[in-house]
């Protein structure tokens, strides 16, 4: 059973608690300097979003169903594990940042400081996943706002919600299905683009590597065609040469093709 | 040898000198010290240059190979070589560019064991890889004829086609996906540049700058090494070229028909800017300049053409790699004085070394060529040739 991570923005109250329990858990520092920076970086990989109306937004990797990072990665460096997370795996990566050019939500973050820089984004603690424990952020969580779960049942739990107080949800639980679905589901009381997330009109519900993947499977077809017609052009235009080159051969006579 | 300092020489020396300040601030302080790259905006001038118009302008070797070894109009002949060599260096380069560009390039072989298929930087990866060893195995016969040996020039020339069709293969492949490379993000796009035609653009463009870019280094060539030009063999190319862009200009018109964005062009923007920048000088200049006969039968007319043409597609391929993600990334992208000066030193060095071969290996042929299965003495004769006439 897959596993997700439901983000309830009505019920965030901006402890900012995720962050410190997401950097302990990563090994990141933390402190009160990190904690007022309101971007995600290679030693941030969540972050407590406020706006003027005291709504608030965490951001975090979205750990797509089908992850572009995971597609446009050469040499498969990241990769969706069964329990959800997307995960990464420094020691193949080559350093070609595709996966942040890929990426819809601008998750992976590069350590442009190093000398040998990785990659960095949230994992969503697959250690702790494996043991059937939940993500650091789910379980610090004073609130609940931050809920971990198998995925078909945080999707009932945030349906439930939304019918159950209307008044209180923007009607939409993102993540549900855009680019395919992903496992972090986000309601919020406001659409989730005034916070800088891409609109789901603007992702849709094709999984990225669509994209590019419906061009690539062609090419195991196209490669034997393309190379027959190439051949065929140069027999054509060569036939007379290669007949004369075949009597040569079978003469044993030092012949060469006619000019 | 007396080395004597002209002005190009002095320039040389400044690009190269800046070049390397610039790659010891890359290794020894990182790619965030060198460039303006950030984690909103990740790729730059180092792939949007580098990469995708350093591939592009080496299109020229698997087109004319293509007309030349496939197609067999063999007066075309003398310029399949130099064609051969601007791409070999065109790849080498781009190999050094990567070198940079990557974050950690000493794990570039890692490309090898760990293949991703999905990926269409795998594919590229592994195309630009074979198809390098493929252009070192067309160009050696140059560097076998230089140095007079015989037995492995005859086993390239007698591997010459199959080669040629493998080049051919793997252009067609990795020209194309260097489009394919934009299509996973379209959210992040703009609508000018985000098509599912991509790949046939990136390699029907591809094709075209092949040709205009054989144009261009036959020309400069001349002019610089005081060569006799092939005039006949240019006006040749110069309509093809013509057709290509045509071909190229209708699938544009179409694609932005079909996509409704044919109001949006016309409609002030900084991206319509960026895009009239593109299409006036990849097609309407050189489409215009070349309908007229007397232009696509002179030399100074053809190079001109060609000129304008050649930066029309690498502002085509800038705006593809830069431009149309400034708006959805809200980065304003200027790449540092130090990444651009690393980008200069490898066209330099692209310049001086082309500059090094064609003094010391025979990559011009004059009056005369050889078959593919010549006899071992004409080899010779060749061999011996270009000492008297490259040599001063």
């Amino acid at each position: 059973m897959s596993k997700a991570i439901l983000y309830d923005a009505t019920l965030c109250i901006d402890c900012k608690q995720c962050e410190g329990a997401c950097a302990k858990q990563n090994e990141l520092p933390y402190d009160d300097k990190i904690a007022a920076e309101e971007v995600q970086s290679e030693h941030k990989f969540t972050v407590v979003l406020a706006n003027n109306d005291n709504k608030y937004m965490r951001r975090l990797c979205m750990h797509c169903e089908e992850p572009a990072c995971a597609s446009a990665c050469p040499v498969g460096a990241l990769h969706k594990t069964k329990d959800g997370p997307v995960v990464y795996d420094v020691y193949k990566c080559i350093g070609c940042r595709y996966c942040m050019v890929a990426c819809a939500f601008g998750q992976p973050k590069y350590e442009w400081g190093k000398l040998n820089p990785a990659v960095r984004k949230c994992i969503m603690c697959p250690d702790r996943v494996a043991d059937g424990r939940q993500t650091a952020c789910a379980e610090i969580c004073p609130v609940g706002a931050t809920k971990f779960g198998d995925r078909d049942a945080l999707v009932a739990e945030a349906q439930d919600r939304l019918r159950q107080n209307p008044d209180n949800y923007y009607p939409h639980i993102y993540g549900l299905k855009e680019v395919g679905g992903t496992s972090v589901l986000i309601l919020s009381s406001v659409p989730v683009e005034s916070f800088g997330l891409p609109t789901p009109e603007k992702l849709g519900e094709t999984p990225m590597p669509d994209y590019t993947f419906r061009i690539l499977s062609r090419i195991p077809d196209f490669v034997p065609l393309w190379a027959l017609v190439l051949g065929g052009v140069y027999w054509i235009s060569h036939r007379r040469e290669e007949v004369a080159m075949a009597e040569a051969m079978e003469h044993g006579s030092q012949q060469g093709g006619t000019k | 040898m007396k080395f004597k300092l002209t002005f190009w020489k002095v320039v040389f020396i400044l690009i190269m000198l800046n070049g390397l300040y610039s790659m010891y601030v890359r290794y020894f302080h990182g790619i965030g010290a060198v460039s303006n790259l950030s984690d909103r905006f990740p790729w730059g001038i180092w792939i949007g240059f580098d990469c995708l118009c350093g591939v592009m302008l080496a299109a020229g070797a698997f087109v004319v190979t293509g007309v030349v070894y496939l197609l067999d109009i063999e007066r075309l002949h003398p310029v399949a070589r130099p064609a051969v060599l601007t791409a070999f260096l065109g790849y080498v380069l781009f190999i050094v560019g990567l070198l940079v560009d990557l974050g950690r390039p000493w794990f570039i072989w890692h490309q090898l064991i760990y293949m991703n298929p999905h990926s269409v930087m795998f594919e590229v990866g592994m195309c630009v890889m074979t198809y390098t060893t493929v252009l070192a195995c067309e160009f050696s016969a140059a560097a076998f004829e230089r140095f007079n040996l015989v037995t492995p020039l005859r086993i390239v020339r007698k591997a010459m086609i199959p080669l040629v069709i493998l080049g051919i293969l793997l252009s067609t492949l990795h020209q194309s996906s260097l489009g394919s490379l934009y299509l996973i993000f379209p959210e992040k796009m703009h609508p000018f540049w985000y098509t599912p035609a991509q790949p046939f653009f990136f390699f029907i463009s591809a094709v075209a700058v092949g040709l205009a870019m054989t144009i261009f280094e036959s020309t400069l060539s001349s002019r610089a090494f005081g060569r006799c030009l092939e005039l006949p063999i240019i006006v040749e190319l110069g309509g093809a070229l013509y057709v290509t862009l045509w071909v190229y200009a209708l699938l544009r018109f179409e694609d932005y028909f079909h996509r409704g964005q044919l109001a949006a062009i016309f409609h002030p923007s900084y991206e319509s800017y960026f895009l009239w920048a593109e299409l006036l000088m990849a097609l309407v200049i050189p489409l215009t300049l070349l309908s007229f006969k007397r232009i696509r039968l002179s030399a100074n007319g053809l190079y001109l053409a060609c000129c304008i043409c050649l930066l029309g597609f690498v502002t085509n391929r800038l705006n593809v790699g830069i431009t149309s993600m400034e708006g959805s990334t809200g980065v304003h992208y200027i790449p540092k004085w130090t990444e651009a000066s690393i980008t200069a030193m490898i066209i330099a060095l692209g310049f001086f070394i082309f500059a090094m071969a064609v003094k010391y290996l025979p990559i011009f042929e004059d009056a005369h060529h050889a078959l593919p299965v010549a006899a071992p003495e004409m080899e010779t004769a060749k061999a011996a040739e270009p000492e008297l006439t490259l040599v001063h």
